[in-house]
Order: C-alpha cells, then structure tokens, then sequence
C-alpha cells in the first residue's frame, strides 16, 4: 500500500514514518505538515492509506475529509481518545490510533487497512444539558444555566467534546455535542452546512465556492451540505 | 516529581540508534518552539490558543514516559478550555522537568 502521513508535529510524523518502514508492504510516498498540503497532493496523485491527525490548527482532520472527494482509506491519529466516536461516522475511516503509538497497535492497525472491510458507522450523543424556553437557549457552564438569545447566535462549532457557541457580543464554549444544540435550534434559522459547523443562515454575509463568510468566521461548507444551503437562499 | 525517560523511544525504534537520535534531535528541536508559543498564549490570556498547546505538547509528555504527567496536562488543557488557569503551576513544572531532560540528551 503507498500512504501518505498528515501531522503538523515533526515528531509524530517521524515516529509514524519509523513504523511504516518496519511495514514491507507499506511505502510512504510523501509526508505534511498540514491539510491544505496534502488536498493540493492527492489532486493529482493517488494514495491506498492516509495517516491523520486530527487536531490541526485552521484546518483539523475532520475538515480535511469532509473536503476530499473519494477518500481513501484513514487511520487516524490524535492524543485525545474522545475523538473515537467521531470518528467512526465516516467509512473511510478504518483505525483510531492514540498517540503516542506502539508498534503493536501500529502493526493492528496495518492489518485492518490491508484486510478489514471499512468501519461502521456510528453515533453517539453526549449526556450535556440544555434547554429551550422560546427564544432563549440555556446551556449549563460551571453548573450554571446561562440564556443565550437564539436569535443572537451566529455560529456553533464542534470541539471535540465541546461545542463553541458564538454570539454577537459573547461566546461561549459547552460541554456538548453539535448534533444535541441542532435539535434545539430552530430550523427557520439555523441550518448544518458542514460535519463541525452550525450556522444562523440569517447572519451570512457571502458565499463563495465551498465557503460562507458569516461575521468574520470563514466556515467550510461540504459537498453534501451544500444544496440545502442553496435551497434556503432567496436567489435572484 | 516522575522523570522523563526514553523507554518509548527505544521500545518503539527496534534498536535503531539513528532513530531514536533522529527523533531526540527533533523533539529538541520541536519542544522549545512549541513551549514558547505556549507561554505566549497563556501570557495574553488566550486560553483557548494555549489549550491547543497544551494538546500538542501532550504527546512529548507521553513520548517521554511521563505517565502522571500526561494527565495532569489533559486536566489543565480542560481547565484551559473551560477559561481557567487551574492547574497552571503544575503544569509548567513538567515542562521544566521536561526542559531538564532533554538539556541531558
């Protein structure tokens, strides 16, 4: 198999590196240090299994599949085990290794890609409160019910275990899951226009490509987001 | 204090020498830039920014064998991501521990 490896720390791309070469049916034919790299890579070159890490500064993993078309098979790779679950929604998706990673797991790994039909998908929700009183939204931080206007938000973000709420004076990060804040929000207003991010369509400012500009945030839009979000537009 | 140690790099190298110097040479190289920015974050009160750090540097806490350590960082990297500092000091004095060590190498 010919992969590639996608991590922004020199170290781990040299440990990844190490123990695909103790693999002889392994080649690794580039390495990078972030995403973009390796997007503009894989549009003119074909790779068997990718390496990726997950938490990347600008553009995570997540993001990263959410853009390729037809990925290939993934192995991920993170130092944060709360990610699995996450993980495992998408098919390409074939391991979850945890950093920092031992030969053996590695060597499991290389059996799945190599001989394992690709994971099922899951899902899971977290158990975080919020509620919903009219326009107001509570979420609990600190053991606090704080209200947030709905209204007044523009954006939510997936973080991990968290969700990053942003409003138009304050925001706020919940111990949540996208999914959980969606089934709260009210759909007139607010639609899902990617796997991390939420958005009130109200408050977009413009759309360009695979992107929408809403206050000063940039957020992807996936391919398979996107005619919803054409369908709610009133276009000319 | 636990101290750092090279059993994963040895364990995870096969006895290649070059290897676990190769990886030494980077993590001297890589730690001290990753340090810097977060002590630069956390300086200006970005919490959020340092938390990612924190995140990073996780994985050369773990690299060195510093078991108790790792926890202590993911404690701190909520904490962080939670507006807190708690945890700060502790935190802090593994990267010097770290720092130590690797002065060693």
């Amino acid at each position: 198999m010919n992969c590639i490896i996608i991590d922004d720390e020199a170290t781990a791309r040299a440990i990844i590196g190490q123990l695909c070469s103790n693999v002889p049916s392994l080649t690794v034919l580039e390495e990078f240090p972030n995403a973009i790299q390796a997007i503009k890579y894989l549009n003119q070159n074909e790779v068997d299994l990718i390496f990726l890490d997950i938490h990347m500064p600008d553009f995570t993993g997540f993001d990263f599949i959410e853009t390729i078309k037809n990925p290939p098979k993934i192995v991920l790779t993170t130092s944060d085990a709360n990610f699995a679950i996450q993980a495992f929604e998408y098919d390409c998706i074939v391991d979850y290794l945890v950093k920092p990673i031992t030969p053996e797991r590695f060597q499991k790994a290389i059996q799945k890609a190599e001989t394992s039909p690709v994971a099922a998908s899951s899902s899971s929700a977290s158990e975080h409160v919020e509620t919903t009183s009219g326009n107001d939204l509570y979420v609990n931080i600190d053991r606090r019910l704080i209200k947030i206007d709905i209204p007044s938000i523009y954006l939510v973000e997936a973080k991990g275990d968290y969700i990053l709420i942003k409003t138009e004076d304050k925001n706020y990060t919940v111990h949540s899951t996208l999914k959980k804040i969606e089934e709260k929000l009210p759909d007139s207003l607010f639609l899902k226009i990617h796997r991390s991010y939420i958005i009130n369509v109200q408050k977009i400012i413009d759309i360009e490509d695979n992107s929408v500009l809403i206050k000063k945030d940039v957020i992807p839009v996936s391919r398979s987001n996107r005619p919803e979000l054409m369908k709610r537009l009133n276009l000319l | 204090m636990e101290q750092p140690n090279l059993s994963y790099i040895e364990s995870m190298s096969g006895g290649d020498q070059a290897f676990e110097q190769k990886l030494i040479d980077i993590i001297q190289q890589e730690f001290p830039e990753e340090k810097e920015i977060y002590f630069n974050n956390i300086a200006a009160n970005n919490f959020k920014a340092a938390a990612e750090n924190v995140h990073k540097l996780k994985h050369k806490i773990s690299i060195l064998g510093l078991v108790k350590s790792y926890e202590t960082a993911v404690t701190y990297e909520h904490h962080l991501i939670e507006g807190s500092k708690e945890g700060q000091d502790d935190f802090e004095a593994i990267l010097q521990n770290m720092t130590d060590f690797l002065e060693t190498l």
